[in-house]
């Protein structure tokens, strides 16, 4: 079956098994790796991505239901080679991961955290990474790097 | 994990879905958001030949006012019944519920009519729909039907759906002002509930429990102790009444008659203070 979508701004275009997952076709297909598989059952967090600029967890949906769909992976969120995304410059700032593996997830769940809701409360933040998992740093860095971002204003998609 | 082949259809609209449903054969299976549907496909405790996928049908993802009622399309979001401003002002329950559900990556994806047609006695969108005596509207070959919340949980994951039959819309009737709450006992933020309990106090009074049964389902007992004017704390004490809860690794079912003991006390009090 062919799918059509945009990564990170450029088209692609590949013939897929209906049953590829999202996150397989982004990481075997595009060739886009820093999009991890954590728990592989919906539960971590470490695969997620934007569709459409929201967050999902790319290994709980099909590559086909993605069709025409806008999708940016953690390699779509900087500038230039130079200059990183607010969030991850919040997340450097913050000391904000450890092993990093569940790192662009992370990331991605936080940018779509302040899309929704751009002036959170520590609360907010916490219950909006709760379908993020860490098993590193306890959280408390991460969750001071988002109230960073927000409070260094706009962080775009 | 991967799932085991199948067919797949992307329907164009309701018509194109049914006929798809209808043609598929007994193994065709609708997805919607999939976030029920995929994990029991990647574990291949589900391994349908053909998936009509209709999270296209635009048509049935909207909120209107019905004047006595709202309805609800069938395909619309977690996320966007969560921040829904008609919702929320007639039927908070439903509004709040949805936001409860899962972590935000699964209220992006997943729908109300797929947690209700799933119909899974862990999940909170179908008690909230019991306790707001809720009906549901669904098209089959055969035309249109409606069937009441109290009647379509018929067994685990069994509902009263036939296999050809495309749930399109959820009928809450207007619970403005009434006192509302919803109590979800986990033990992980994400989690499903260990126990649920979804209240609704005013014109009409609905209590309905998460994870207790094999089925979503109402407090009966509490309900009709409350209309024949028991207190609070005596209705809640019958919350377990004539239930068989399951066991599984977070409770035993003596543990989970104690937890909706509590949790209906604690929501009979919320909702009462409204
Ligand atoms: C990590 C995770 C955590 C979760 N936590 C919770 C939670 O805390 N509480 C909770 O309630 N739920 C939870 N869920 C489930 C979530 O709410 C699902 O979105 C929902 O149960 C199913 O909706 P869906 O649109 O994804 O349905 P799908 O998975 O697409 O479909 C589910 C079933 O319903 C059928 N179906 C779907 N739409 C229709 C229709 N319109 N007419 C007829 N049949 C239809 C499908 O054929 C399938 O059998 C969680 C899911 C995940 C992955
Ligand atoms: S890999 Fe997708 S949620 Fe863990
Ligand atoms: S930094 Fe290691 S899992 Fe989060």
């Amino acid at each position: 079956m062919k799918v059509s979508v945009t990564v990170n701004g450029a088209p692609q275009e590949h013939e897929v098994e209906p049953r590829t997952l999202l996150v397989y076709y982004i990481r075997d297909v595009v060739g886009l790796t820093g999009t991890n598989i954590g728990c592989d059952t919906s539960s971590c967090g470490a695969c997620t991505l934007l569709v459409d600029g929201e967050s999902v967890k790319s290994c709980t949906m099909l590559a086909v239901q993605a069709d025409g769909a806008e999708i940016t992976t953690i390699e779509g969120l900087a500038p230039s080679e130079s200059e990183m995304h607010p969030m991850q410059e919040a997340f450097r700032e913050k000391h904000a991961l450890q092993c990093g593996y569940c790192t662009p997830g992370m990331v991605m769940a936080a940018v779509s955290l302040l899309q929704e809701h751009p002036n959170p409360t520590e609360a907010e933040v916490r219950e909006g990474l709760e379908g993020n998992l860490c098993r590193c740093t306890g959280y408390h860095n991460i969750v001071q790097a988002v109230l960073h971002a927000a409070s260094a204003g706009s962080v775009p998609a | 994990m991967i799932p085991a082949a199948f067919d797949y259809r992307r329907a164009a609209n309701l018509d194109e879905a049914l006929s798809l449903l209808s043609d598929g054969g007994e193994d065709a299976k609708l997805i919607a958001g999939g976030h029920s549907l995929l994990p029991l496909m990647k574990l291949r405790l589900a391994a349908p030949s053909m998936l009509i996928d209709i999270g296209r049908l635009r048509d049935l993802s909207f909120v209107r006012d019905g004047g006595d009622h709202v309805a609800v399309g069938a395909l619309t979001r977690h996320r966007d019944v969560e921040i829904d401003e008609t919702l929320r002002a007639h039927a908070p329950l439903l509004s709040h519920v949805a936001g409860q559900v899962g972590d935000p990556q699964v209220r992006h994806r997943g729908t109300i009519g797929g947690s209700i047609a799933h119909g899974d006695p862990a999940s909170d969108l179908p008690a909230a729909c019991l306790a707001l005596g809720a009906s549901f509207k669904a098209v089959g070959p055969s035309g249109e039907r409606t069937i009441e919340a109290t009647d379509f949980f018929e067994g685990f994951l069994e509902t009263a759906l036939s296999p050809d039959e495309i749930l399109t819309e959820i009928i809450i009737p207007k619970a403005t002002g009434a006192g509302w709450s919803f109590q979800k006992f986990n033990r992980r933020a994400q989690d499903w509930a260990i126990v649920g309990v979804a209240a609704v106090r005013g014109e009409r009074t609905g209590i309905s429990l998460v994870n207790m049964g094999p089925t979503p389902l109402r407090a009966t007992a509490t309900e009709a102790a409350l209309a024949g004017g028991a207190t609070d704390a005596e209705a809640a004490a019958r919350a377990a009444e004539g239930l068989d809860p399951p066991s599984d690794l977070n409770a035993t079912p003596e543990y989970r008659v104690h937890l909706a003991q509590v949790l209906v006390r604690r929501a009979l009090e919320e909702a009462g203070a409204a």
